[in-house]
């Protein structure tokens, strides 16, 4: 039973084909998702997501977002996804910096937003370095 | 009859708007394929994102979250994504007039582009903020004004949060479009968009919604994380519609100043030669007139050795300064071809009499 692979960010389609396996990092801890799997809907922290088509494990840095999980497919939704020949290592790494000095320098009480949005790029900063580390 | 010089200084000038509208039509152009495109990937994150909210939607009790109860008071919040630069036609205008007839005068406006700031400003409305997007959108500066959107409404300043922007439905047709961004209505919310535009055509119910989904990790967590998220998105796809309807009808309008230049440059250049052709013609016909003067003083006092028949164009030019009336007999040399042909059968006529 094949299992199709969709992963959709905000500004195009970035992969769409069938893979052997897909391992997802829920908000819950890493999901692995085989061929049939039951249904389910689950949210996604940044972090890194693999896939297995024809032997090979390919690695991308993905966003928070959602995916949704069928019998036969997988659906990603996703505010970023990133290979890693597109991860800018020094770039991420100087995002993480910025948005670290923005934390300290904010109210974290009364900017509970701004907080949580600062700890999100430099999560997602993260996923990318990761990737990126694993691979050189 | 206009001045000869006057209606070649008009060409010119029409000539230089011609190619200015020309070329802004040319970028138009591109970059109108580019928001459109932009409108068009977005439509598959569209349906994703309304897939899962679909499915959501037979998991949760309706009304329990804030962003999708409905609210008694009547305080209301509209965004109005106009354009930065003018040209575009009546897309201002027209969005002007509908914000104008939907909203009440206790509307209080967020604004991005300056065209509708600068007139919202003038009539003394409330404006709360502003924002500048960049060209083409960046997913990314979506995010700033959601989020004020949202804020503004669960901190209780706003009851309904609106906003109004020119939907792009053809290249032709750009329509003032207002939707209700806030609360999210729960009949609303997974079923079909009401963009018909390049960028939302959801079908929703792509999903079997009896499948039995299973939530991580909850319903209302994964409910709590795509409300903003939806949100979102639909401030982007507004901008991003409102980007595809500027470029168009900037082009459409620019298409439709250049044809205008073309058909002014046509009448312009008409006018110019029927004016030069009056000029030579009355010309002519003054050297005509002036004959038996030119003969009776001018030529017949010159010594006859200087009278070779081949020096009649110096004789000519000769009887022009000498005579009474304002010739300029530059201009007689100046003239094509034609004139100038015409201009020596006449002076062949002319030969034997002198």
């Amino acid at each position: 039973m094949p299992l199709h692979l969709e992963i959709v960010t905000p500004e195009k389609k970035v992969f769409s084909d069938t893979v052997a396996n897909v391992y997802l990092p829920g908000a819950d801890g890493e999901l692995g998702i085989l061929p049939a799997h039951g249904a389910l809907v689950t949210a996604l922290a940044p972090g890194e997501l693999r896939y297995e088509k024809d032997g090979v494990v390919t690695a991308l840095a993905i966003g928070n977002g959602f995916a949704e999980v069928t019998l036969e497919k997988v659906n990603i939704l996703t505010d970023m996804a990133l290979g890693d020949d597109q991860i800018d290592a020094a770039a991420a790494e100087e995002a993480i910096q910025r948005a670290e000095k923005q934390l300290l320098s904010i109210d974290h009480a009364a900017e509970i937003e701004e907080v949580a949005h600062l700890r999100l790029q430099i999560a997602k900063s993260l996923a990318q370095l990761k990737i990126k580390r694993r691979h050189h | 009859m206009a001045n000869l010089r006057d209606i070649r200084r008009r060409i010119k000038s029409v000539k230089n708007t011609a190619q200015i509208t020309r070329a802004m039509q040319l970028v138009a152009a591109a970059k109108m394929k580019k928001a459109q495109d932009q409108a068009i990937a977005g439509r598959d994150y569209a349906n994703q994102l309304n897939e899962v909210l679909v499915n959501l939607k037979a998991n949760f009790e309706e009304e329990t979250h804030t962003l999708l109860q409905a609210r008694q008071g009547k305080r209301e919040l509209m965004l109005v994504v106009s354009t930065d630069k003018g040209l575009c036609g009546a897309l201002n205008t027209n969005l002007f007039k509908k914000v104008r007839s939907e909203s009440g005068d206790e509307t209080h406006y967020v604004t991005v582009g300056k065209k509708l700031r600068t007139i919202l400003s003038k009539l003394g409305k409330e404006m709360i903020a502003d924002f500048e997007v960049k060209d083409p959108v960046p997913f990314a500066e979506a995010r700033p004004i959601s989020r004020f959107l949202t804020k503004q409404f669960l901190d209780g300043h706003y009851d309904k949060i609106s906003i109004a922007f020119n939907n792009f439905v053809t290249v032709m047709n750009q329509e003032p479009t207002i939707i209700q961004l806030l609360p999210l209505s729960s009949e609303t919310v997974g079923e079909a968009q009401e963009f018909e535009g390049v960028g939302f055509s959801v079908v929703p119910g792509a999903v079997d919604p009896s499948k039995d989904y299973k939530f991580e990790p909850s319903p209302m967590e994964v409910l709590d994380a795509l409300l903003p998220l939806y949100i979102n998105f639909q401030v982007y796809q507004t901008l991003v519609e409102s980007r595809a309807s500027e470029h168009s009808a900037r082009m459409v309008a620019m298409k439709a100043a250049t044809d205008n230049a073309k058909k002014f440059i046509k009448e312009l250049t008409l006018e110019y030669n029927k004016a030069r052709q009056a000029a030579i013609t009355s010309e002519l016909l003054e050297i005509t007139t002036k004959e038996p003067s030119f003969r009776s003083s001018a030529l017949l006092s010159m010594p006859t050795s200087h009278k070779p028949a081949t020096s009649l164009p110096f004789s000519m030019r000769w009887k022009f300064v000498t005579a009474p009336t304002a010739w300029k007999p530059l201009s007689f040399w100046k003239c094509n071809n034609t004139s100038a042909m015409a201009g020596c059968a006449l002076l062949r006529c002319l030969r034997p009499m002198a």
